[in-house]
């Protein structure tokens, strides 16, 4: 995404109230999912040092997956499974997943893949977004594999348009490489907030997260954290209004929107 | 016996002249399972030890005897005789039951329907005692110890009938019979005779119907039910292809397969089954059999499914000279309900279902990729959890209590930390982790997870957890190994073994 030349842009475009909103609508935020639909591919690049990466990934999925919009035929309570892949890599850096740790609504639901080399994962997460029977998928993927090239990261999220399963791939260590994933997180651990009851202790998870490039949204930096089962996203820790404002601008001009 | 001499043929008929037993090993030396009719003559009985045997008749011949075999045989025989009745029942080890009510008269009378039995075993060259009564226990009791060909018509004629017949008609256990025997009890009449509150009071505290004379009488009188097991005969739903032409392709073996798999979804389809396992065999033309088998998470009859899961396990087969015969086995098959084609096809262009989703997996990745946590009843972290497939159901256990925070990843084995400074308390305040350092901001603990006694050796240690926060907002789960002064090796170590969210 080059810079879009402001200067031929009328200045009145920014007053407007039109403009506001557009400003306000393409800020990412939490439970966003309600309005706009579930964010269909997403990856997370983190480090193998702390399980932020994969906590993040799970909260911004639980996240869209409790603001989901709901239609009339879908009343009944949603019991659908969660898979989880990892390459033997993955799960050597960062370790795997451990029940007892994991939120409550997906300990019983989850079904865990651990492929021996990337394309093997790949082929499980494309196999995993065709199922219609999985609320998401989430994959963890150390490094930088050759097979997981840009190519490859098109067909996952072909998959997952057409049969609606989101994907949170969580990147372990990787460069940020070439993807067609529609939201591009960078996330890191952060000091989390006292308990109200120990101050001396570790409080509920918080992560620095960086969206450093989506396709609706304009990017930002926020402070993720989960209170009470629900995603919070506190102060932006850059005023990224400019940036906003030149990406609103280069949206309107350059990619009128088709559909909402 | 007879069976035995089937098996054998012609060799078997020259050692069948003289006297030859069939015997079992058992823990005090060789026993006698069955015995020919020389044999019987010799003096050789069932239940005897071979030893006791030889001192009698020292020219005696020995077979080993095939329990496991016999059974199988008197299962197909099970199926055989119910040309004779709906439906029949095993009576181990050498019994049949066959329900012949209402069918007499299609045979022309009963006398005409035990001939019938007679002649048929005959014909197969096995020996045979039969008889027919109103109950179950009477027939037994007749075909074993009355007359031969003994017929019992109306429930209260059996009394009549059965009354001279020893005790031991009464299918009791050995050690009953030796009771009754030192009553002076020889006859089943004399049972009547004694009072029915006399035998009661004696067996009040015998319950199986083995050991109490009393239940086994009633049920001979059809006073009491007693239900049987009937044999009923499963069918494996198979389908075969031989070819005119051997095949060498890929490209035909797999238009071969998905004719096998079609046929196999017809199949199963009219027995209102779906498969779990399915085995594909194909013949070589130089002789060699290769076999592929393939598991199903769910029971499924889809012949595209089937089709799909067997392309990806049929890439390394080396077709030799051609591939003349495939066979298609279900070897495991479940009831499948049948379902309406056309909602399914709707469903099949919206994604596939769980199960077949699972399936590819496990055929690419193999059966122990694809799992699910289920917890564990342990305190120790590792082996609080477990791993089962996917789609079994979840085993019962004891609700978490969530006192303490867990990690939400678990390291496959937890990696030792060298601790750089540690505070007073105990706890490190800085330490090394793969070549970095941290330096520990807030920390909770210690919880204290004892270690198993009643599974580990006696120097397992304790561990001391702490969930750790470092000044880069990092968290983790470490534990240290042992406290100083438990006497059960030297300074305890440290390790990690868990990221927290």
């Amino acid at each position: 995404m080059s810079k879009p030349d402001l200067s031929s842009l009328p200045s009145v475009a920014f007053e407007d109230v039109a403009a506001l909103s557009a400003r306000r609508s393409a800020r990412w935020r939490p439970g966003l999912a309600q309005s706009e639909g579930l964010a269909l591919h997403n990856e997370v690049f983190s480090s193998s040092r702390d399980g932020a990466g994969a906590a993040a990934a799970l909260a911004l999925a639980l996240d869209d997956w409790r603001n989901r919009p709901l239609d009339s035929a879908s009343e009944q309570q949603d019991l659908r499974s969660v898979l989880w892949v990892q390459t033997r890599e993955a799960a050597r850096r960062t370790g795997r997943p451990y029940r007892a740790g994991l939120p409550e609504e997906l300990q019983a639901r989850l079904i865990h893949v651990l492929a021996e080399k990337a394309e093997d994962a790949l082929f499980a997460l494309e196999e995993g977004l065709r199922c219609r029977d999985l609320a998401f998928v989430v994959g963890e993927i150390a490094g930088n594999p050759k097979p997981l090239d840009f190519t490859a990261s098109r067909r996952l999220t072909l998959a997952s348009e057409k049969h609606g399963v989101p994907l949170f791939l969580v990147r372990i260590d990787a460069a940020r490489d070439l993807s067609a994933a529609r939201m591009r997180w960078e996330v890191a651990s952060v000091a989390s907030p006292q308990p109200r009851w120990n101050a001396q202790a570790p409080g509920a998870p918080r992560w620095r997260g960086e969206l450093f490039r989506a396709r609706a949204h304009a990017p930002g930096e926020w402070v993720l954290g989960e209170e009470q089962d629900s995603l919070t996203a506190s102060k932006a820790w850059r005023d990224t209004d400019d940036a906003v404002a030149n990406w609103t601008a280069g949206l309107r001009q350059r990619y009128p929107r088709r559909r909402a | 016996m007879d069976r035995w001499r089937l098996a054998m043929g012609e060799g078997g008929t020259a050692l069948d002249a003289g006297p030859l037993v069939l015997i079992a090993d058992t823990a005090h030396g060789p026993r006698i399972e069955a015995v020919n009719r020389a044999g019987s003559a010799a003096g050789a009985r069932k239940g005897m030890m071979l030893a006791d045997a030889r001192t009698l008749c020292p020219e005696i011949a020995t077979a080993p005897s095939d329990p496991a075999g016999d059974l199988a045989f008197l299962e197909h025989l099970a199926v055989w005789a119910q040309r004779w009745g709906p439906w029949s029942a095993l009576d181990a080890p050498d019994g049949l039951l066959v329900d012949v009510t209402a069918v007499p008269h299609l045979f022309g009378g009963e006398e005409r329907l035990l001939a019938d039995v007679y002649e048929a075993f005959a014909r197969r060259k096995l020996a045979v005692r039969a008889a027919l009564a109103p109950t179950a226990g009477a027939a037994w009791a007749l075909a074993h110890y009355g007359p031969a060909g003994a017929i019992v018509e109306g429930e209260t004629a059996i009394e009549r009938a059965l009354s001279d017949l020893p005790v031991a008609a009464l299918r009791l256990d050995q050690d009953v019979l030796t009771v009754l025997r030192r009553l002076g009890l020889k006859r089943l009449g004399e049972i009547s005779v004694i009072g029915r509150d006399a035998i009661q009071r004696r067996f009040r505290n015998r319950k199986s119907p083995a050991a109490n004379p009393l239940i086994r009488l009633d049920q001979l009188l059809g006073r009491v039910p007693e239900p049987l097991l009937p044999v009923v005969p499963q069918q494996m739903p198979l389908v075969q292809r031989r070819l005119l032409e051997p095949i060498r392709h890929r490209q035909l073996l797999d238009q071969v397969v998905a004719d096998l798999a079609e046929d196999m979804a017809r199949e199963l389809e009219g027995q209102g089954k779906g498969a779990r396992r399915l085995e594909l065999g194909l013949w070589r033309v130089d002789g060699e059999v290769v076999v592929r088998r393939l598991e199903m998470a769910a029971a499924t009859r889809d012949p595209a499914h089937m089709l799909r899961l067997f392309a990806a396990r049929l890439d390394d087969i080396d077709a030799g000279f051609g591939i003349e015969m495939l066979r298609l086995r279900a070897s495991w098959a479940e009831p499948l309900a049948l379902a309406q084609g056309d909602i399914e096809a709707a469903a099949e262009s919206h994604g596939t279902s769980l199960a077949a989703c699972v399936d590819r997996l496990t055929v690419r990745l193999g059966p122990r990729a694809v799992s699910r946590p289920v917890p564990f009843a342990s305190h120790i972290p590792e082996r609080a959890q477990r791993w089962q497939p996917p789609l079994e159901p979840e085993p019962a256990s004891q609700g978490q209590l969530a006192f303490h925070a867990r990690p939400l990843k678990l390291l496959d084995s937890p990696e030792r930390i060298a601790v750089l400074y540690a505070t007073p308390d105990g706890y490190p305040q800085r330490f090394r982790w793969r070549g970095e350092v941290h330096e520990v901001a807030r920390v909770e603990g210690p919880e204290r997870i004892a270690p198993e006694w009643w599974r580990e050796r006696g120097g397992a240690r304790l561990r001391d957890y702490y969930r750790i926060e470092d000044g880069e907002g990092r968290r983790y789960w470490i534990y240290r190994l042992g406290i100083i002064g438990d006497g059960r090796g030297g300074a305890p170590d440290w390790y990690l073994q868990g990221l927290c969210a």
